[in-house]
Formats: structure tokens, sequence, C-alpha cells
């Protein structure tokens, strides 16, 4: 694809997520002053609330901005497990509420802090004139308090503005719409372009806004001008979060698939979820297709975290996704590693449908295990060609994973069995990871089995023997209500079975390489063609052979 | 008018005293200057009258009424107040400075921009000079006129000063005294000024309560207190106007002597 073309693509999804991202900022923003400003002046009158107010805020503030949204996740789904029943309203745990919850959270601090600052540090023989010539309490606040303290709580404001904007692109990992989706995604595919479009877009709307408050507030202080430059923000605003709607006239209009309305009973768009890494953007678009074939209305939800993802389909946030048998056993079920595929399937499948309504429909034809890989030259010199052989040259060498490798079992469980005991371990993007690797800045990393790029760069994956981590087999997983509809299990029927490693090895490298890369769905469309043609090709056959 | 009957006013829950047992009456019509040191209780005793300080003991009676039983909002609109430091409201241009407490009021905009230029007129600016300007484009003893403009836009019958014109430079301040002087017997208000300086309490009140330590010492017209301090401390406050008095007086007479000489030659 050539850079014009990847240019085209990515510009034609920018009115859509910026128009998202402006929603969820200013929706953020708002509630964060709505809030925000009446605490900040009980918390300036009384000294007993500032106190547990600020330091609450501050404590919001400190904890990471992406596992502020993530914590969301499962607490907006405890809370609608309690309001489902009870109360009789859902709380959807997934999407634009986790992130603007969080979000809202995080505008508090500047425009808080603001304007407690700005309350208590007004010139206190201002306050006694105004109090000693008969105001009440409230038109003292009114016509003299809040004007003065403006500029400290303009200047929160547009603090939290600045913020909020930046960390909105957050709102990706928990399924929410915004510029998140070019970052993380274009950083997952190497695609370099969609990132600084993503960053840029980001950056100009913070800086955009930040200047537009600023402009309200000066002709509000002169007291000139003020309706239009009051107009002028909010037409910014409308304009942004139009933005889709207004570019629709100039596009094709694409009709909605027709369906087989007597098969299917969800008269809604089949939300396929994706975790963070690229086999999970290809498999998403993959399932899309197949789905889209068959008269669905598809949309895909990507960049969750493994647990998110999980959660949302239990909690019917999300209808269908690819998991990994292991990942499942390990992280849903709790269990340490041991028995082999077909029993860790089995166990896992009946564990999900029982305490989680979830369908395991089948498995997809390849595993990607966690594995660990090395130099192929390195490894044939030195001789190793296990974990165990590893373990003998640790003490001197560096081991490179991704940051969710190692707060994993499966870390815990090789280090042990093997008694691996590195001289560094190294927390990589595994976008940078094989790199390293191949040119030495590690001597070993925990890679996916399935990757492309191990074959690509020369790297070799080392033997398990002693079965220190689970299998993890590719598995078809569909959600409660998706599970129940016949037409979609159909659809999606075709694809059990079908795709062997290689293949998907193939797929994956198609978006990873760096010559000219596919995007994910291009590469999707060519695995689903070949595993198409090979199928047509062997249908005599009693088996189909997955290799 | 004003009665103080046996008022007493802590800030610690009663270890210390402000002021304590003041028993004083202030007469209508007239301008009476409590004097004493920084910390002699003076402010705090003003600032009981229009509820800014609430007694610990005794109370406070306007027109016989304790204060303690009326609304403080209405209270307050009646009574002129004016500080030091002013407390103009910087965000707001003189008119609405002083047309506040009207507006507040309900007044019409009519009634109020004559209000506003009639009061402003009193107090010696000139109204389409100032009345758009704001109150940082002032010096300090315009802000004082407008302050005590401010202060009458209610047309209150009291008015409350604290150290009105303690920041201002002599000449000015001469000048907004006179000015004063001149509205307090114009409009027939009954006037508490608070000052430390007891030579401005000598030149401007009809009488003096001095204050020492949060106990009234002495209470009385300037000739009665010159003539019979009966306190050490009234005696040592009164000593210090008395002998540059006495200095002017030798000096001038010398520089009348001068005078006539150089006429001679």
């Amino acid at each position: 694809m050539t850079l014009r073309e990847h240019l085209a693509e990515i510009l034609d999804r920018l009115p859509a997520l910026v128009s998202a991202h402006l929603t969820l900022s200013v929706a953020a923003i708002l509630a964060g002053t709505a809030i925000g400003v009446p605490l900040g002046i009980a918390s300036a009158r009384r000294a007993s609330l500032r106190g547990p107010v600020l330091a609450t805020a501050g404590m919001v503030q400190a904890i990471p901005g992406i596992a502020l949204l993530a914590l969301m996740v499962p607490l907006l789904a405890a809370i609608d497990a309690v309001s489902r029943p009870w109360l009789g309203f859902a709380i959807p745990p997934l999407g634009f509420w986790p992130a603007l919850i969080a979000l809202w959270l995080y505008s508090m601090l500047p425009i808080l802090r603001n304007t407690v600052v700005g309350l208590r540090s007004l010139d206190p023989t201002v306050l006694e004139a105004a109090t000693a010539m008969g105001m009440t309490p409230r038109q003292r606040l009114r016509i003299v308090e809040l004007p003065l303290a403006m500029p400290m709580l303009v200047s929160g404001l547009r603090t939290a503005t600045v913020w909020t904007v930046g960390t909105a692109t957050l709102a990706t990992p928990v399924g929410g719409q915004s510029l998140g989706e070019l970052v993380f995604g274009g950083l997952q595919t190497r695609n370099w372009a969609m990132v600084i479009v993503g960053c840029a877009a980001c950056a100009a709307l913070a800086i955009g806004l930040d200047l537009l408050i600023g402009a309200v507030e000066r002709t509000v202080a002169a007291r000139r001008g003020r309706v239009a430059a009051t107009s002028l923000l909010a037409a910014a605003i409308a304009a942004g979060i139009a933005w889709p709607a207004l570019g629709a006239g100039r596009r094709e209009a694409t009709a909605p698939p027709s369906r087989d309305a007597a098969a299917s009973i969800l008269d809604r768009p089949i939300r396929i979820g994706a975790k963070t890494f690229t086999e999970q953007f290809v498999l998403a678009r993959a399932v899309a297709a197949e789905l889209g074939e068959a008269g669905f209305e598809t949309e895909i939800v990507e960049g969750l975290g493994s647990t998110v993802l999980f959660d949302a389909l239990a909690g019917g946030e999300i209808d269908v996704c690819i998991d990994y048998s292991g990942t499942l056993w390990s992280n849903v079920l709790g269990r340490e590693a041991g028995p082999g595929a077909a029993e860790v399937r089995a166990e896992v499948a009946y564990r999900l449908a029982l305490d989680h309504g979830v369908r395991v429909l089948g498995p997809l034809g390849f595993e990607n295990a966690y594995a660990v890989a090395m130099r192929r030259e390195t490894a044939e010199s030195l001789g190793i060609s296990s974990i165990a052989d590893l373990a003998r040259h640790a003490a001197g060498w560096r081991f490179g994973g991704d940051y969710e490798f190692f707060a994993r079992p499966e870390w815990r469980s090789i280090r042990e069995t093997y008694g691996l005991d590195f001289r560094e371990e190294v927390g990589l993007d595994s976008t940078f990871m094989y790199g390293a690797c191949a040119r030495g800045e590690v001597e070993a990393i925990a890679v996916f089995s399935s990757d492309g790029r191990i074959a690509a760069l020369d790297l070799t994956t080392l033997a398990d023997p002693l079965a220190a981590m689970p299998p993890y087999e590719a598995l078809l997983v569909l959600g409660r209500e998706a599970a129940e509809d016949p037409a979609l299990v159909a659809a999606l029927r075709p694809m059990i079975g079908a795709i062997d490693v290689g293949s998907m090895r193939e797929a994956n490298l198609l978006v990873d390489r760096e010559e000219s890369p596919l995007s994910p769905s291009r590469a999707a469309q060519r695995l689903v063609d070949r595993y198409r043609s090979r199928r047509s090709t062997t249908t005599s056959s009693t088996a189909a052979p997955l290799e | 008018m004003i009665r103080f009957e046996g008022v007493g006013c802590s800030f610690d829950g009663g270890r210390t005293w402000a002021v304590r047992g003041l028993d004083l009456e202030i007469e209508r019509g007239r301008l009476t200057c409590l004097v004493g040191a920084s910390g002699s209780g003076k402010s705090t005793t003003l600032r009981t009258v229009n509820r800014l300080v609430e007694p610990r003991e005794g109370r406070v009676l306007l027109a016989g009424r304790d204060v303690a039983s009326l609304e403080t909002v209405p209270l307050r609109r009646g009574i002129g107040y004016v500080l030091q430091h002013v407390g103009l409201l910087p965000h707001l241009s003189i008119r609405e400075n002083v047309g506040l407490v009207p507006r507040l009021l309900g007044e019409s905009p009519a009634t109020i921009e004559r209000r506003v230029a009639e009061l402003l007129d009193l107090v010696g600016l000139e109204a389409d000079a100032f009345l758009h300007r704001r109150p940082r484009e002032l010096s300090g003893g315009q802000q004082q006129r407008v302050g005590i403009a401010r202060a009458l836009a209610a047309r209150p019958g009291i008015m409350l000063l604290d150290e009105p014109f303690g920041a201002l430079d002599p000449i000015t301040r001469e000048s907004i005294r006179e000015r004063f002087r001149a509205i307090h017997a114009r409009l027939g208000l009954t006037t508490i000024i608070v000052t430390h300086d007891m030579a401005e309490a000598l030149l401007m009140a009809d009488e003096i309560a001095v204050f020492d330590a949060g106990r009234l010492l002495r209470h009385g017209t300037p000739a009665a207190l010159l003539a019979d301090p009966g306190d050490p401390i009234v005696e040592a406050l009164l000593s210090t106007p008395t002998r540059e008095a006495t200095r002017l007086a030798s000096l001038g007479a010398i520089a009348t002597a001068d005078e006539s000489a150089t006429g001679t030659a």
C-alpha cells in the first residue's frame, strides 16, 4: 500500500474519531466543571471538607491514566450487577461511560484546586467591605468572589482541558472511541503515519480548545464581544462533533447489508472485540468478513486489555472475540500450568459456560503460546535448544518481554520451573521487542509463537520440555446472546479448525513487516481467502487437514 | 443612639479579651473618635455595631434595640462602613462600586445614576471623569473618597470608619477630613471613627473615647479631656499633640516676628 493510500485510509477515519474524542473530552470537562466548581466553593469555605477533598482529588490524579480508565470497567460492571436486577437500569461497563467517568475524575483536580486557591487568595479587605455593605453570602459569591477568582478558575479549566483531551486517547483500551485508536493501532501495526496523525489531531484539539477558552475569558474580562467569543467556542465544538455528519454527504452511502432475518435473533450490529496486538486485529476483521457475508452488521472494538475483553464478553458488551485457552485457563479460571491442550480447552469451555454464560465455539486451529525466543545463530553456536539450556546463561543475560508478560503467572511458572534468574528483566513494547532481540540489545525475549517476526528476523523459539507454560490454542468465543443466535453461529463455524499456525504467522507478518506492510483488513481478507480456497480443494476428504 | 452595655469580645473562647466591660453611649448626630494604640480594642468595638464581630458578653443597642436581634443584611445596609484599605471591588467601575448597594436594594437604574453622581459630587470627585474608571486607576485619596461615597449610598444614619485616613499623605488626609466633617454635619449622621492619632481626634471629634488594653479609660469632649486627662495613659496620648501645638505656636510666633522684621526692612 502506498503512503498516499495509507493516509487516505487514516484521514477517512479521522472525522469520526475527532468527533468521538471531542464529545468524550467536552462531556468530561463539563461534568468536571459542574461538580468541581461547587465542590471547590464548599471546600474553600470549610476547612474540614477542604483537606479530604483535595487529598482525594490528588490521589485520583496520581493514578496513572491508563489504570484509572481500566479500573472503571470492573467497577461499572460491579455496579451494573447490582443496578440491573435491583434498580432496573443497566450501566454499560465498556466504551463511553467508563472513559467518561475516569476522565471526569481526572479533570476535577485542576478545576477543584484552582477554585479553592482562587477563592481563598482574595483580598480580605474587599471581602469585608462586601459583607459590611450588607451582601448576603450568595450575593457576595456571585458579585464579588466568583468574578475575582475567575482568572484562577479559568486557568484551572484550561489545564483540565489540555489534560483531558490528551488522556482521552486512553479511552481506546476500555473500548471507547477516541483518537487513541490511531495512536495505539498505529503503534501495534508499526504504522507511524497513523500514530503521527493521531497525535497531531489530539494536540490540535487540545491547543485549539485551550486558545478558544482563553479568548472567551479575555472578551469576558474586557466586557466586549462576550457573545461572539462564546458562540465561536460553542460553534467550534459543535462543528468538531458534527464533523462525520457534515462529511457524510460526500461519501457514498453504504446500504445496510441485507440479513437473513428469519434465522437471526440479534437486531443490532455484532460487536467484535480485539486485544492490543496485530493477530487480534487481523482475526477480528476475519470474523467481521465472515459475519458481513452472512448479512450481519459488525462493529470492531479493539485495543482492549485481556481481562477487560473477557469481562466485556461476559457482560454482553462484546459478542465475539478470539481468546487463547492458556490465557483463560490462568486468568479466568486461576489455574496453574498442567494438562495438555485438549484437556485445557475442555475444562475452559466447561467453566466459561457454567460460570459466565460464555460459549467456546471451538479452536481456530493454531496455537499462539508464550514462548521464549533468541537469535538462531547464538542458540546454535552455544547449543541452546530449550529453556533449560537457556537457564545456564541467564545470570549474564538480559531478558525482554512485553509489560503484561512480567505480571502474568506464566512468567512466574517458567522462572520457577527452570530456575531462570536473568541479570536484568526489560519491559518492552511488543513493537520493538523483536528488533531489540535481533540486534542483541536483549539476549532472549518472551514472544507469541504465532508472530511472523520470529522467522522473519531469524529468531528461534526454545522448547519447554517441563511444560511450564499452558497450551494457548486460539479459541473462537461467543457471548451469551451471540451464542444463542443460530445464524451467527452458522456464519462463524467455517472458521473452526481452518487456520494453521503458518497461515497465521504469514498474515501477522503482512501487517508487521517493515517493507510495504498491509492494513489488518487486507491481511484478514487474504487469510480468509486462503482457508476458503484450501477448503474447496479438500472438500472430498473426510477430515479437514490443518497443515 | 448607640449604646454599649457591658460589651466583652474574645476571639479565643474567653481566654483573652479584645474588649471587656465596655459601657459607652454615643448620642445621635455626634462624631465620636475611638482612640488608642494597636490592639487596644477600638476596632473590635466598632465592628460590634454592624455585627462583623459578635460580643461574647453584654449587648449593643441601636436606638434601643439589641443589634443581635436584627437581621445582619438589613442592619448592615443601614450602616455605612469605611475601611483603611477601602476595599473597592477591583473588577467593577467606580459607578458600579458606588451604585452597588442601591442596586442590591432594587432601585431603578435612573435613580442609581442620579444618586452616584450626587455622591461623587458630595465627596468632591468630578463624576464625568471618574464614573467609568476602575479602582486601580485612582490615587489612594481618590479611592477613599469613593469608599466614603459607597458607604453613603444607602442613605445610612450611622457611619463607621476604621482608620479611614491612616494610609493617606498629610495634605490629602487633611482635605478629606474637612470634607467628611462637612458631610457628617450636612447629613446629620451619627459617626464613629477609629483612629490611633489623638491629633486627628482632637481636630475632628465632638467626643473622644480612649481605649487601652481592651478597656475604656476615658470618654468626654476634647476640651474636657485636655482640661483633665484623669489617667496617665490619656495624658501620654494627649502630650504629643499638646507639645506639637506649643512648638508650632512658638515657631509661629518666630515666623510672625520674622515676617514683621522683613516687612519693616
